[in-house]
């Protein structure tokens, strides 16, 4: 069975150790609840695995290849749920959706599109501009965004900020109806997430103990004594 | 590639290096100065003001030069990821833009007596302004940002996109003035040159280089120690702590 | 495969005309911005109807070149700042092809209305009529090289403190060429010379910063959304 995997991965942020000598395996089916405090890289991992921050140590690996081989094919199979919705406020809720849809491929059947909303209960909503939209509605349509194109890992940062119960429930259905499918999903959370048999990664764990700027750093042979 | 990337031996090396060619700078700035100013023949048209030209060409020449090493050091940084590549890149810019600066007053010295005013839009003067319009983006850009590394990076691209366009506007600025200024500008260095006026310009290049060389080293020293304390710094606020005011030894 | 990269294309081109067109009050600012600043230079050099006429190819570009500088800090960072840019940094289709299809969007919302307002200019100043086909034919080549070129400066500034001061200062000495090719164009035409070398060497520029803006800006959007 195929394994989504991260050996060894350090992350740094401008010049601070965000965390090192992180582990993971993700098969398929499974999920990964990314715990810690603020600061201890959750939303580091997400992008490491993303792909968008490129790990200063260590490597991803898809199936035992290593994902710096085909970044492309990575991004093909991967959503990514940032902290920010993305969502523009003079098109209509419909508008953004398709716009999302049709750039991972395609443009969307209509009916896909249609159940996307529906799964998060903003069909009666589908032709207003975004702009007259709740943050949580706004969230919504964010997240809708993972059912209106097909893609086998799904990598969310706080998918559950600022909604209300029922969408809370319509998110815990969607990430089971994923998984259900042989999707994985890597979710970090605050507040309880609805995710039964996900493995808990916690951070915190991981924290660098180093402070160099550099990886290979080695200061033993500075000369600090001349320094004032 | 990444043998000096171990900070510690930089920093050792540096120590080495600096007395030498502090004193390599020095001895070639005093050889070209003295040879220029008093040895050298006045020129047969301009007098005593062609002295000039032993600061004003080798600013230039350390002009192109220094924006050539901050494009190779950039290349260096974005393809391996060397981490002194980019620190030499940004210690190097506000150099470079000092020896462009000194290339834009000088000429504009000498043009003075030569045009009767002190700005003329020739031709080799209007590149070199450019180029300082490019290492103020440069310097600008590397400096805008929280995070000081996103800087340099954002900078080294800037860097190599200028470098490639360096060659065109110099061939567009030489097309611009030839259309509107039709040969009739008294060249800023006659076609031939005379062996008493080329060493001491040969001279003045050497220290100049090393005078660039010797500044880059203690430039590159202090970036990396502040690179250093910020990184401690940062991890101390990660764990909650806040920092002290930083010491140098950034042993905290 | 293919048709899906071109769809995906057309459709980041399709989304940028349509986000352009509901708020058409930032592209009408521009062109507003090119008249008004053409419009503004008599003032300041009189209203002698030969020197006007003699420096009107100059003014026209310049504004030109002012107004799309004005135009570059759309181009990217609303998409920055609502987290769009980096979706579409982790879309299938490569970020230089984004790029290439946000500058077209950006082209066609800034230097095709240009080209339509610079008759105006035209006229105020003078302009030799026969000139004026060539005046359009030197912003139609010269004016998707400052989208371009900008791209990459608009690019490099995101997330920088005074990003949008910053863009004139990154992106005004990489245009000098094109400006200068651009009016020297215009100004063979009314000495009567040949105005193909001009145009070659604008063409020239335009091959160059077709593939070669776009994967630069690339570049640093990748560091921007780190």
């Amino acid at each position: 069975m195929s394994l989504f995997e991260g050996r060894g991965l350090a992350c740094r942020r401008g010049e601070r150790w965000v965390f090192a000598a992180l582990d993971f395996a993700l098969p398929a089916g499974g999920a990964l609840l990314l715990t810690g405090p603020n600061g201890s890289g959750k939303s580091s991992l997400l992008r490491v695995m993303a792909g968008l921050l490129p790990p200063a140590e260590g490597s991803l690996l898809w199936d035992g290849a290593p994902l710096r081989a085909e970044p492309e094919g990575h991004r093909r199979r991967l959503h990514f749920l940032g902290h920010q919705d993305a969502v523009k406020p003079v098109l209509s809720a419909r508008e953004n959706l398709a716009f999302w849809a049709a750039l991972r491929g395609g443009a969307a059947a209509a009916e896909t599109l249609e159940r996307a909303l529906a799964a998060f209960r903003l069909e009666a909503l589908a032709e207003v501009p975004a702009r007259l939209l709740s943050a949580g509605q706004k969230r919504r349509l964010a997240l809708s965004r993972l059912l209106a194109s097909p893609a086998e890992l799904w990598l969310l940062d706080e998918p559950s900020v600022g909604l209300d119960r029922a969408s809370d429930r319509a998110l815990a259905e969607a990430l089971a109806a994923h998984r259900a499918g042989g999707g994985r999903i890597v979710a970090s959370s605050h507040v309880p997430l609805e995710l039964p048999g996900a493995e808990t990664l916690d951070l915190d764990a991981f924290a660098a103990t180093s402070a160099e700027p550099w990886p290979d750093a080695d200061w033993s042979e500075a000369p600090w004594s001349e320094i004032p | 590639m990444h043998r000096f990337a171990n900070p510690g031996r930089f920093l050792r090396l540096a120590r080495v290096l600096l007395p030498w060619f502090a004193v390599a700078s020095v001895l070639g700035i005093g050889i070209g100065l003295g040879l220029g100013l008093f040895v050298a023949p006045p020129d047969y048209q301009q007098g005593d003001t062609v002295r000039i030209m032993y600061v004003h060409v080798p600013s230039a020449w350390m002009a192109l030069f220094v924006y050539t090493n901050i494009a190779i050091a950039s290349a260096v940084a974005l393809i391996w990821r060397h981490p002194l590549a980019d620190l030499a890149a940004k210690a190097s810019a506000p150099l470079g833009a000092g020896f462009t600066f000194l290339a834009l007053i000088t000429g504009s010295l000498w043009g003075k007596p030569m045009w009767g005013t002190y700005w003329v839009w020739d031709a080799r003067l209007t590149s070199v302004l450019v180029l300082f319009f490019l290492y103020l983006g440069h310097i600008a850009l590397s400096s805008a940002f929280d995070d000081p590394q996103r800087g340099r990076r954002a900078a080294a691209i800037l860097a190599l996109v200028g470098f490639v366009n360096v060659p065109i506007i110099k061939f567009s600025v030489d097309w611009w003035n030839t259309l509107h200024q039709p040969a009739s500008v008294i060249r800023l260095d006659g076609p031939t040159i005379h062996p008493d006026m080329l060493w001491p310009l040969i001279a003045m290049a050497l220290g100049f280089t090393f005078y660039y060389l010797s500044l880059l080293l203690v430039r590159l020293r202090s970036e990396l120690l502040e690179s250093r304390i910020r990184a401690l710094e940062s991890s101390m606020v990660a764990e909650g702590r806040a920092p002290r005011l930083a010491t140098a030894g950034g042993e905290a | 495969m293919e048709r899906d990269s071109v769809k995906a294309f057309l459709g980041i081109v399709g989304r940028d005309l349509r986000l352009a067109l509901r708020q058409r009050a930032d592209a009408l600012m521009v062109v507003l911005f090119f008249v008004l600043t053409g419009a503004l230079f008599p003032f300041g050099l009189g209203p002698e109807p030969n020197l006007l006429a003699r420096i009107a190819p100059g003014i026209i570009w310049v504004t030109a070149l002012l107004a799309v500088l004005l135009s570059l800090e759309r181009l990217f960072l609303a998409d920055y700042e609502d987290g769009a840019l980096e979706l579409m940094a982790l879309s299938p289709l490569p970020l230089s092809a984004i790029v290439l299809a946000k500058a077209l969007a950006h082209w066609l919302t800034t230097g095709l209305p240009l080209m339509a307002a610079a008759p105006l200019i035209a006229l105020l100043y003078n302009l030799d009529e026969a000139a004026l086909p060539l005046t359009l034919a030197t912003l139609a080549l010269g004016t998707p090289s400052l989208t371009l070129i900008g791209a990459v400066g608009a690019a490099l500034s995101l997330g920088a403190r005074r990003g949008g001061a910053l863009i004139p200062l990154l992106v005004l000495p990489l245009t000098i060429p094109v400006l200068i090719f651009g009016v020297g164009a215009i100004d063979a035409e009314l000495a009567g010379l040949s105005t193909k070398p001009h145009l070659l060497l604008l063409g020239a520029i335009l091959v160059l910063a077709l593939p070669f803006a776009p994967i630069a800006a690339a570049a640093a959007i990748r560091q921007a959304v780190e």
